[in-house]
C-alpha cells in the first residue's frame, strides 16, 4: 500500500481543490480509489477539465493515460460543463415502450439541439440516461435532479420553454 | 455486543413500537417521493398535530410498497391498509376519517386482495414498506442480524454452505449458477485473503428491484453478506453499487456506520473470532461493469472490461484473491434460509428453481411496480391476474424478460412457467427481474434495433466480435426498419448474430444478439413484411426465380 501524502496545494488558489485534497486524503491517495475521486472531483466542479485530470493524476500517482482513460470509459463522467439546467431523459426499455422517442423528438426540436449537447446560450443540456429505475411512472425524465414521471412531449416542451424564458443572470 | 444484547434490542424497540396506536408508513422510494410522498408525509404529520396525535402515531419512511405506478403510497399499521395516489386532501382525510373516526377512506383504498399482491409471495421484499430502512433497531426488531448471530455462534463455516447448498437458490444476477455450490469452491481455495463482493450495478434497463431492496432494506444485505464471508473465510466485502441510484448509496451507507456502531460489523463481530468489514464502491455507468470480471476491475479503479475465464473470480478475483460474487437478491436470501432452515426455503417455488424471484413489472401493463412471485409461477399469471394485462384497447403481443441479453416471450407461451430453465426453452432468460410487457403499438424490429443499440454504446470494446458485430447488425436492423433490406441481408443478420454470440469474450457479447434472434424466432413476418420487394428482373445466367423469395 502506497504511503499517504498530502497533496500539494493547487497554484490557482482555487478553494475548490482543498475540498478535492480532502477527497483525496481520505483516501489515502490509493490509485485504486481513482473512480471515487473522479466522483467526488466531477461533484465539486461539476465536470471533469483537462487540468483536474492532470491534478489527480499527479496526486494518486498514477499515469495521466489511466485518469483520461477512466474518466472516458464510464457514461457518468462528462469532460465538458453542462448547461444551467439538465433535461436528463431516461431511454430505459419501459421508457421506450412508452415513447420516449416522441419526447427526445420534441425536446430536440425545442432547443435545436440533439442530445448529449448543450444549447449555444448554455442554458440547457439534453442528456440521456440508460434507466433511471423508475420504471413504474414511465416515461420518466430528470429535471434538474427532480424526477419527474409520467412525461408527455407536451409537458417536456413546456418545462423547456421556461427555462429558454428564464432571463440570464448577469455574467461576471 | 452479545447476542443477548441483540435480543435486548428487539424487544426494546417492539416495545417501543407498541405504544404507538397505529403507524403510518409512506413509500420513501425513487418512485413515490418524484410522485410527492416527503410532501405527504409533512401532511400527516401537520395533520397528526392538528388532532393531539402526534406522539400516539409515529410516521415512518419505507421502502418501495410495490404498486409504483399508483403512488405517492401510504400504508397504516397494524390494520395494513393500502392507500393509492394519496395527495394533500387524503392526506388529511386519512387522519380525520381512519385513524380519529375509523371508516377507512374509500376513494384511495387500494385492494388488497388483487392478485397483484395475493398471489405474491414475499421473502426478499417482505420488510419492503413495513420498517424503516434508516434505523437498525427497526430491521433488528423483525429478527435482523438473528441469522448472523446464529451463524457466528452456532455453525461452523462448512454448516453454512451446507444449508445454503441444500436450500437450493441459484444467483438472482440471471445466470443461475448454484449458490452454495460456488461458496465452496471459494471456500475450498486456500488464501489469507478472501474478498465477498456484492454486485448491485443494476444496469439492465427496466429493472428496479435491486435498487429497491437497496432502498427499502439495506441492512438485509449486509447480513447476507456477512454470513457469506463467515462461511468462506473472508474479512472484507465490497458493494458495488451504482452512482445512478443516489439514495441507494445514502441508505447503504447510513447502514454500514449503524452496524458498525453496534458492532454487527467490523471486529469481533456479536463477541465472537469474526471479524467483516464491508465497505461501498460507486460505479460509473457502464453495463459491462454487470459481467463479474469487468466489476472487479472498475473496483480496482480501472476501466470495466472484462477478461478470459478461467481463472474465475472463485480462484483469483480481486487484486488477484479469491472472490466470491453474488448479486444483491442473492444475498438478500440468504438470511431468511438460515433463520428458517433449507427445508423451508426449498418447498417454495419448484424443484429445479426454489425460492421466490422479485420482477419489475412495467412497460404497456395496467398494474406497474415491483412484485415479489414463487418460482414456476406462470406468465400469464404475472402478466394478466397480477398486471390486470395491457391498457384498453390494445393487445398484449409480448413480454421481454432479461433486458438487452434477454428475450421476447409472445402470446403463445405465456403458459411457460417462469423459472431459468423454462425461460431458457423459449429463448429468453430469467436474468435479474425485468419483465416490460409490451403491447400492439410495438413493433418488434424496432425493439431489437434499440436494444442492439444500447448494446453498441455498452460494448467495452475489447473484444472484436462484440465492437465490430454489434454494429453492423444495429446497421442490418436499421437498413431493415427503413426498408431497404434484401433477404439476403436478413440471412447476414442471422449469420451474424450467431458469429457474435458464439465468439465473443464475455457475456455482453455473448448474450448481445438474444433479442434479435428471439424476435426473429417469434416474429420473423415482421422482419419480412419491411423486406424490399425484388424488382421485376431476372438475373443474368443463374436463372433464378425472383419470386421464390
Amino acid at each position: 500500500m502506497p504511503t499517504p501524502t498530502a497533496p500539494t496545494p493547487h497554484p490557482s488558489g482555487d478553494n475548490r481543490f482543498k475540498l478535492l485534497d480532502r477527497a483525496i486524503t481520505k483516501h489515502q491517495s490509493r490509485g485504486d480509489a481513482l473512480i471515487e475521486v473522479l466522483h467526488a472531483a466531477q461533484g465539486i466542479f461539476g465536470f471533469l477539465e483537462n487540468d483536474l485530470l492532470i491534478y489527480i493524476a499527479r496526486a494518486l500517482k498514477l499515469p495521466l493515460s489511466r485518469v483520461y482513460g477512466v474518466a472516458t470509459f464510464y457514461h457518468f463522467f462528462t469532460l465538458k460543463p453542462k448547461g444551467k439546467h439538465t433535461f436528463v431523459l431516461c431511454t430505459g426499455t419501459a421508457c421506450y415502450v412508452k415513447g420516449a422517442s416522441k419526447i427526445q423528438h420534441a425536446a430536440e426540436e425545442c432547443c435545436k439541439v440533439k442530445f448529449g449537447q448543450t444549447t449555444s446560450d448554455n442554458k440547457i443540456s439534453l442528456i440521456s440516461a440508460r434507466c433511471v429505475g423508475s420504471c413504474g411512472l414511465a416515461p420518466v425524465a430528470v429535471l434538474d435532479d427532480h424526477v419527474a414521471g409520467k412525461m408527455t412531449p407536451e409537458s417536456a416542451i413546456a418545462r423547456l420553454k421556461t427555462w429558454q424564458e428564464q432571463p440570464d443572470e448577469v455574467t461576471t | 455486543m452479545t447476542v443477548e444484547d441483540l435480543q435486548e434490542l428487539a424487544e426494546q424497540e417492539q416495545a417501543r413500537q407498541a405504544k404507538f396506536s397505529h403507524r403510518l408508513m409512506y413509500c420513501s422510494a425513487a418512485g413515490c417521493v418524484s410522485c410527492g410522498s416527503l410532501n405527504i408525509r409533512d401532511m400527516l404529520k401537520k395533520a397528526l398535530q392538528e388532532k393531539n396525535l402526534a406522539d400516539k402515531v409515529e410516521v415512518i419512511g419505507t421502502g418501495c410498497m410495490g404498486l409504483c405506478g399508483e403512488g405517492p403510497l401510504v400504508k397504516v399499521l397494524p390494520e395494513g391498509t393500502l392507500y393509492q395516489r394519496v395527495d394533500e386532501a387524503a392526506a388529511k382525510r386519512i387522519v380525520d376519517e381512519h385513524l380519529v373516526q375509523g371508516p377507512i377512506v374509500q376513494d384511495n383504498v387500494v385492494d388488497i386482495t388483487h392478485p397483484f399482491f395475493a398471489a405474491q409471495f414475499k421473502i426478499v421484499l417482505e420488510n419492503c414498506g413495513r420498517i424503516d430502512a434508516e434505523r437498525i433497531e427497526e430491521y433488528i426488531a423483525v429478527n435482523g442480524y438473528e441469522a448472523l448471530a446464529r451463524v457466528v455462534t452456532e455453525m461452523q463455516p462448512g454448516e453454512v454452505i451446507e444449508e445454503v447448498r441444500k436450500s437450493g437458490i441459484r444467483g438472482r444476477g440471471g445466470a443461475g449458477y448454484p449458490t452454495g455450490l460456488k461458496w465452496g469452491i471459494v471456500r475450498k481455495v486456500p488464501s489469507d485473503t478472501k474478498y465477498v463482493v456484492c454486485n448491485a450495478d443494476e444496469g439492465d434497463p427496466g429493472a428496479f428491484m435491486d435498487r429497491s431492496v437497496l432502498e427499502g432494506d439495506p441492512h438485509r444485505i449486509l447480513e447476507g453478506m456477512a454470513i457469506a464471508g463467515y462461511a468462506i473465510g473472508a474479512q472484507q466485502g465490497y458493494i458495488y453499487v451504482r452512482a445512478e441510484y443516489p439514495l441507494a448509496i445514502e441508505r447503504l451507507r447510513l447502514a454500514i456506520k449503524q452496524a458498525e456502531r453496534v458492532g454487527l460489523l467490523g471486529n469481533r463481530i456479536l463477541e465472537s473470532q469474526f471479524n467483516f468489514r464491508i465497505d461501498l464502491r460507486i460505479g460509473a455507468g457502464a453495463f459491462v461493469c454487470g459481467e463479474e470480471t469487468a466489476l472487479i476491475r472498475s473496483i480496482e479503479g480501472r476501466r470495466g472490461r472484462p477478461r478470459p475465464r478461467p481463472p474465475y473470480p472463485s480462484e483469483r478475483g480481486l487484486w488477484g484473491m479469491p472472490t466470491l460474487l453474488n448479486n444483491v437478491e442473492t444475498f438478500a436470501n440468504i438470511a431468511p434460509i438460515i433463520r428458517n432452515g433449507s427445508s423451508w426455503f426449498n418447498a417454495i417455488g419448484i424443484p429445479k428453481s426454489t425460492g421466490t424471484k422479485v420482477f419489475a413489472l412495467a412497460g404497456k401493463i395496467r398494474n406497474t411496480g415491483l412484485i415479489e412471485v414463487p418460482m414456476g409461477i406462470p406468465l400469464r399469471k404475472i402478466v394478466f391476474d397480477m398486471g390486470g394485462g395491457t391498457p384498453e384497447g390494445t393487445e398484449f403481443k409480448a413480454a421481454q424478460t432479461g433486458g438487452p441479453s434477454g428475450g421476447c416471450i409472445p402470446a403463445e407461451h405465456l403458459d411457460v412457467p417462469v423459472d431459468y430453465e423454462s425461460l431458457n426453452a423459449v429463448g429468453s432468460i430469467m436474468g435479474s427481474g425485468g419483465m416490460i410487457v409490451m403491447d400492439s403499438t410495438s413493433q418488434m424490429v424496432d425493439v431489437a434495433k434499440y436494444f442492439m443499440d444500447f448494446c453498441k454504446d455498452e460494448s467495452c470494446g475489447k473484444c472484436i466480435p462484440c465492437r465490430v458485430g454489434t454494429v453492423h447488425i444495429h446497421g442490418l436492423l436499421e437498413k431493415i426498419a427503413a426498408g431497404k433490406a434484401t433477404t439476403d441481408d436478413l440471412g447476414l443478420l442471422e449469420e451474424l448474430c450467431v458469429m457474435v454470440k458464439e465468439t465473443s469474450l464475455c457475456g455482453l457479447g455473448q448474450s448481445a444478439p438474444n433479442p434479435v434472434l428471439s424476435t426473429l424466432r417469434f416474429f420473423r413476418h415482421e422482419y419480412e413484411e419491411l423486406l424490399k420487394q425484388p424488382e421485376t428482373f431476372v438475373p443474368s445466367g443463374n436463372g433464378n426465380d425472383p419470386t421464390t423469395h
